[in-house]
This record gives structure tokens, sequence and C-alpha cells, in this order.
């Protein structure tokens, strides 16, 4: 039993094929999709796509955050970015983050749409800073 | 018949035509590489996107509480038309049918009684409509100048359009863009974006009801925007495509009737030159046999 998955990014398809199982970091905290899951639509955090065949893990894509939509026989990421994880650099991501404390500092706190957006762009360039320590 | 100078000034000049025509083939075709990857690349992700959409928008059901950008005001009056075209010409047809496509839709709006304002990207199409639907034209944005579109480039007509929507400016919004066929072909395109077109309702019961995690509407609320941005950075993509496309054809095209011309004055020319040879004998020898 497989689930089709695929990861695309606004630019290109980076990704389409059958995987047992998939880990997706979900807003509220990672979350593994098996063939047969229940339909959602789930919004991403920033953090690590890991895709499981045969009991091991085949795959990591880094994502810095975006949608993925779930059905019995598909999951299908749309991330504002993907990059596999190999390719992930430290010092994009402390450039990220440097440009994310600025534009957090600056936002209008009230706003609470612009606030929200400021946080994920923070936790988005986290994330890859963690994921870049770790590979 | 023309002198022999103006015959080769003529042929001169169409030389130089033909010069300028080829080199903007070979421009066009090496632009058009370009935009064709970045076009078919980017398709995926849209389409997925839009279905993903159209699955939500036939489970919301168009409460007041909904979303605008997904169920849309609830009326069906002011009309936001925006047109995509190139910021430059030379290009065969491609301009005038957008221009033309949304010179009819607004005729038909107007003529139903409906408000129409325009918001034009691309140069062409704003210098197209202004003269007949200039006090439409609320906004115009160029895009000239870009190497290669990035999706940055679409936020900020899509946060526009967002911000419209949100003051109440307008209640359906249309593109009217060149979708990217082959390189010989563009389709003109008519796509509305809001409200978000339901998927075939007439399928019936047996859909797919989402789960969303967090909520509905924080899923939504981000998911509404990405998606309008995606869709305008996609018209723009397949417009750009379209746009190298029609230049190269075009450019094509002329080069060959100019090649055509050139044989024709050659020939012009050349059979000139001898008329003139031969007259200059004739009058020599029969000068000489006059002697």
């Amino acid at each position: 039993m497989t689930t089709a998955l695929e990861i695309v990014s606004p630019e290109k398809l980076l990704l389409s094929r059958p995987v047992e199982m998939v880990v997706i970091p979900a807003f509220e905290g990672e979350m593994g999709v098996l063939p047969g899951h229940a339909p959602m639509i789930v919004l991403l955090r920033g953090g690590t796509i890991r895709l499981y065949e045969n009991g091991q893990v085949t795959g990591e894509f880094f994502v810095g955050g975006g949608f993925a939509e779930v059905t019995p026989e598909r999951c299908t990421v749309l991330a504002t970015e993907a990059i596999p994880l190999a390719e992930v650099s430290r010092g994009e991501g402390e450039r990220r983050l440097a440009a994310a404390e600025h534009a957090w500092e600056h936002v209008d706190k009230d706003d609470v749409a612009a606030r929200d957006a400021a946080l994920a762009r923070l936790q988005s360039a986290h994330a890859m800073i963690e994921v870049a320590g770790v590979a | 018949m023309a002198s022999l100078k103006a015959l080769r000034t003529r042929i001169n000049s169409v030389k130089s035509t033909q010069k300028i025509t080829s080199a903007m083939k070979m421009v066009a075709a090496s632009k058009l590489r370009r935009a064709q990857n970045q076009v078919e690349s980017a398709r995926p992700y849209a389409q997925r996107m839009a279905r993903m959409l159209s699955e939500l928008a036939a489970n919301v059901a168009p409460t007041p509480g909904a979303p605008r950008l997904l169920v849309g005001t609830g009326r069906d009056q002011v009309h936001l038309v925006v047109p995509i075209t190139a910021d430059r010409g030379l290009a065969g047809a491609f301009n005038a049918n957008v221009g033309r496509a949304s010179r009819a839709l607004l005729q038909r709006l107007e003529a139903e009684g409906k408000t129409v304002k325009l918001l034009p990207i691309g140069r062409k199409g704003r210098d197209y409509l202004r003269r007949d639907y200039g006090s439409r034209i609320v906004h115009d944005i160029s895009l000239a100048g870009r190497k290669r579109l990035e999706f940055a480039d679409a936020l900020p007509v899509a946060e526009r359009i967002v911000g419209m929507l949100e003051a109440g400016e307008f209640d359906v919004c249309t593109l009217v863009y060149n979708r990217f066929i082959s390189v010989i072909s563009q389709q003109t395109t008519t796509q509305q974006i809001v409200p978000v077109p339901a998927a075939g309702s007439a399928e019936g019961g047996a859909r797919a009801f989402y789960d969303a995690e967090p909520e509905e509407e924080t899923v939504l609320a981000s998911l509404l925007p990405q998606n309008l941005a995606t869709q305008i950075f996609t018209a723009l993509l397949e417009s750009a495509a379209g746009e190298h496309g029609a230049r190269m054809s075009a450019m094509d095209s002329a080069t060959r009737n100019a090649g055509d011309m050139i044989n024709r004055l050659s020939l012009n020319y050349n059979r000139t030159r001898q008329a003139n040879i031969t007259k200059e004998l004739i009058e020599i020898i029969s000068g000489a046999e006059a002697v």
C-alpha cells in the first residue's frame, strides 16, 4: 500500500512518487500520512518532510511553509519553497532569520494577519537553521 | 520605372530592416526557451492549487461569514477586468488579441448594465483600452524590464486585488490573457479568479469532505491570497512565454517577407540596369550608323 506523494513549489514540481508513509510538518505538530488517511487540508510550518519506504527514511526535504492536501490515495504538498535537505545552507538560514527579525520589529502588532505572517517567517527561518545544523 | 539610385536605396533599407527583424527573432527565441521552461514547471503548482480550492469552494456554503475571496460578495454588479499584455509590440496579434477580448467582455458587461473597472498589466493593453475605456482604468501595472518573472512580482498585484475586494470596490474579478499553447499558438483566455469558480457541482453528492488543521478559517485565510497570487503568477508566465512565441513567429515571417521583397527589388534593379545598358548600346550603334 502506498500513497502518491507530490511535492510542488510555485517554481516547479520537485517530486512525484508513491511512498509508504510521509511525515509532514503540520501547523500543530508533525503529522504522519499513511495510505487511506482521512481527507484533510493542512497548513504547514517550516520544517522537514520525511519519506518512508520499507521502514527507512528515503528522502528528506526542507519546506519553508505552505499547504498539504491529504486524501486516501494521495498527499500533495504545496510548499512556498522546498529544498532537498542536503542543499539547505546555514548561512542562508541565518540571513533569513536576520531579515525576519528585522521585519518582526517593524510589523504592526495589532494587525493580526501581518503579525502572523511575520511570526511564520521567523519560525521558518529558525527551522531552516535547525535543519542545516543537523545536516 | 524607378531610377537605379532609388532602387538601390530601397534595397538597402529593406536589408537593414531584415537584419533587425532577424535579430529580434533570435532574441525572442532565446527568451522563449527560458520562459517556456518556467511556465511549464510552474503549471503543476497552479493546477493542484486550483484543484484543492475548487474542492473547498464546493464544500463551503456561501454564508455571509465565508471569506470573500472564496465566495465573492454575493453580488454581481461591479466587475474588475485584468487584461495581461506585453510591454512591447512587434509581436503580431498578441497584444491586440487580449485587447479585443477585453473590449468584447467590457461591451457585454456594460450592455448588461454592470459597472466595470480595469486594472491592466502591461503597457500595450493599457494603451489599447485607454482611448475608449480610459475612465474605467483604476490603476495600471507595468512589469517592464524584468529579466525573469519571480513569484514576488505577482504578490503586489494580488495584494492590490485583495485590498480592493476588502474595500468592496468590486464583486467579480476576471483575468484576460494569452495562454501559451505552443511556440506558434497562443490562446486568449478569460479566467474568473474572484470568486473562485466552484468545482462542477453537477456531479452530485459524493465528494470528499476535508478536515482542516488548524481551523478552516485559518487555513483559508492563508490559502486564498496564496492561490490568487499563484493564479496571477501563472497567467503572467503564460503571457510572457506567449509573447516571446508570438514575437518569434511574427519576426520570422517579417524576415521572410523582407527576403522576398529584396528578391523582387533586386530583380527589378537588374532589369532596369540591363535596360539602361541596352538603351545606351542602341544609342551608340545608331549614332555610329548615322555617320
